[in-house]
């Protein structure tokens, strides 16, 4: 019979796996069985690797039961967009076109960090096709699915992993996030996301989107679980041309610190506007826990959406400029019309935005001089229904998969770490962005693990799951 | 004469990256196109100082 872990925390499993009090083999059969029940409807798997994890669960419980160390991950079950290159299959990053890719012949950076914690791989998760996207649909896979509500979009173009994690099938997700792609699913899920600063984590053996802006990064059900996550997965890597070569900074010894003297202020202007009440209201019960009363301006945050669209529209293009030529009808149409325009637009408006974004990095690097936090919206929404096309907002009619990222592109535009904290409105969560300077995931952590312990942020449990 | 104004250029820019671009995708990518350009010119009209270097491989 399998034993059930339903509703434990990736600590929690770890302590008992070493502990001896559950092994890591049943661990990861009660995550399989919970995959097995649940993701016909959340859909957010794509590949399961059961018996890769098997083996890699039965190898922690021979080390526990041989008196060997294990770490602070030991039989944790998580899942990776399927971007992540996973041995023995092809990356397919949500398209038709990648699946004729030959197998990988070795992980990506990440999953062996995880792993080499104790964690257990279990699968890779459904995406927006080439992480192209906002909503989580996929033409190819079909759409991940909500796991508060079915008919509704998860978010993208981590849809899977936010679906996975949000569903409580796995504590632990991998995601990337270039505009929004971590953000947006954590807070149509309700869960806690982390998009760290830009180069911080490895992205080696990741299927590549945007070079200037890709990021990767965790999903989890609270913020121990996404710390420890993150403290497993720092580290330099000459594999990427972008990792830094800092040295690792634990997150997870400070976040009983408190927030006593942080500095906490709202974004204004852009950030409160185009934003449904929903939003409003998650932005104001995080605001008056961190009693945060100063309103910060960022500048040009519109021109920073501007100039992030057209880097990602046009990097983009250049990536798929091949492919374009030779498959495009096996291309999602929508994705592959995006991408032509991007090859079409002319090359001294690419190397402005790249120019205005020192110059707005410079900016906003000066308010942090004054300020530790700047709170936002992470969507202007919940989560919308699957296929939703547009929504009315102040009796306008806008589209919905062009705005649905516009408070997290001005954020990621100059790689900002972010926590997104799910705040559990009803019927459904919405996310809010917790952002902080470079290299301060610390201070993000911090802050979410305070408003977590307040009961202001809390991943809510799905309904029938 | 190009119906669109765009379609002139949609096709001399696809000639010079081989890329195809079927009249059933034509409004879409003009779509797409309009939006990209529109945004960038919100970009391009922000003055810059000469100097300012491009922050094209961005370390925080």
């Amino acid at each position: 019979m399998t034993v059930s872990t339903d509703g434990l925390s990736a600590q929690q499993i770890a302590q008992a796996v070493t502990d001896r009090e559950l092994s890591a083999l049943d661990a990861t059969e009660a995550a399989l069985a919970r995959i097995a029940k649940h993701d016909t409807v959340l859909n957010s798997f794509t590949d399961i690797t059961a018996e890769r994890a098997r083996a890699k669960a039965r190898t922690v419980d021979a080390a526990i039961a041989a008196g060997q160390k294990v770490g602070p991950l030991a039989g944790v079950p998580f899942a990776v967009k399927n971007l992540f290159d996973v041995k023995g299959l092809a990356t397919r990053a949500g398209s038709k076109i990648n699946r004729d890719l030959a197998p990988s012949t070795r992980d990506a950076t990440l999953i062996e960090r995880m792993e080499a914690q104790g964690a257990v791989l279990v699968g890779a998760l459904n995406m927006g096709e080439y992480a192209y996207d906002f909503t989580g649909e996929n033409v190819h896979d079909g759409p991940s699915r909500n796991p508060h509500d079915p008919t509704r979009m998860t978010g993208g173009s981590s849809g899977g992993s936010g679906s996975a994690v949000g569903g409580g099938l796995v504590p632990i997700a991998l995601g990337s996030d270039t505009n929004g792609s971590i953000r947006v699913p954590s807070s149509f899920c309700g869960v806690f996301g982390l998009k760290p600063t830009y180069g911080r984590l490895s992205r080696a053996r990741s299927f590549p989107f945007v070079a200037s802006l890709d990021h990767l990064g965790p999903f989890a059900r609270n913020v121990g679980d996404l710390a420890l996550a993150y403290d497993a997965m720092q580290g330099a890597d000459a594999d990427d041309a972008a990792c830094t070569t800092r040295p690792v900074e634990p997150v997870t010894p400070l976040l009983a610190q408190g927030i006593d003297g942080l500095r906490v202020a709202v974004a204004g202007g852009y950030f409160q506007q185009n934003v449904f009440p929903e939003a409003v209201e998650a932005v104001a019960r995080v605001a008056k826990a961190l009693s945060a009363t100063q309103t910060v301006e960022i500048p040009e945050a519109a021109r920073a959406r501007a100039a992030a669209y057209v880097i990602t529209t046009t990097e983009g293009a250049s990536l798929h400029l091949d492919r374009l030529r030779k498959r495009p009808n096996d291309f999602d149409p929508a994705v592959r019309d995006r991408l032509i325009a991007g090859a079409m637009v002319p090359a001294p408006l690419v190397d402005r935005a790249q120019k205005f974004r020192r110059w707005y990095r410079a900016k906003v690097l000066e308010l942090f001089k004054s300020v530790d936090v700047i709170i936002a919206p992470a969507t202007p929404c919940i989560a919308p229904k699957l296929g939703q096309v547009n929504f009315v907002l102040d009796g306008v009619e806008l589209p919905v998969r062009a705005n649905i990222g516009i408070h997290t592109q001005p954020i990621s535009f100059i790689g900002l770490p972010v926590v997104a904290v799910p705040v559990p409105l009803v019927p459904m969560p919405i996310g809010v962005q917790i952002i902080a300077a470079p290299w301060r995931e610390d201070i993000a952590l911090r802050v979410a693990h305070a408003l977590e312990r307040a009961g202001v942020a809390t991943a809510p449990i799905p309904r029938g799951l | 004469m190009a119906a669109e104004p765009l379609d002139d250029y949609i096709n001399a820019v696809a000639k010079a990256l081989a890329l195809p671009v079927e009249e059933a995708w034509r409004p879409a990518v003009r779509a797409n196109l309009e939006v990209s350009l529109r945004l960038a010119r919100l970009v391009d009209d922000f003055p810059l100082p000469d100097e300012i270097e491009p922050a094209s491989v961005y370390t925080a």
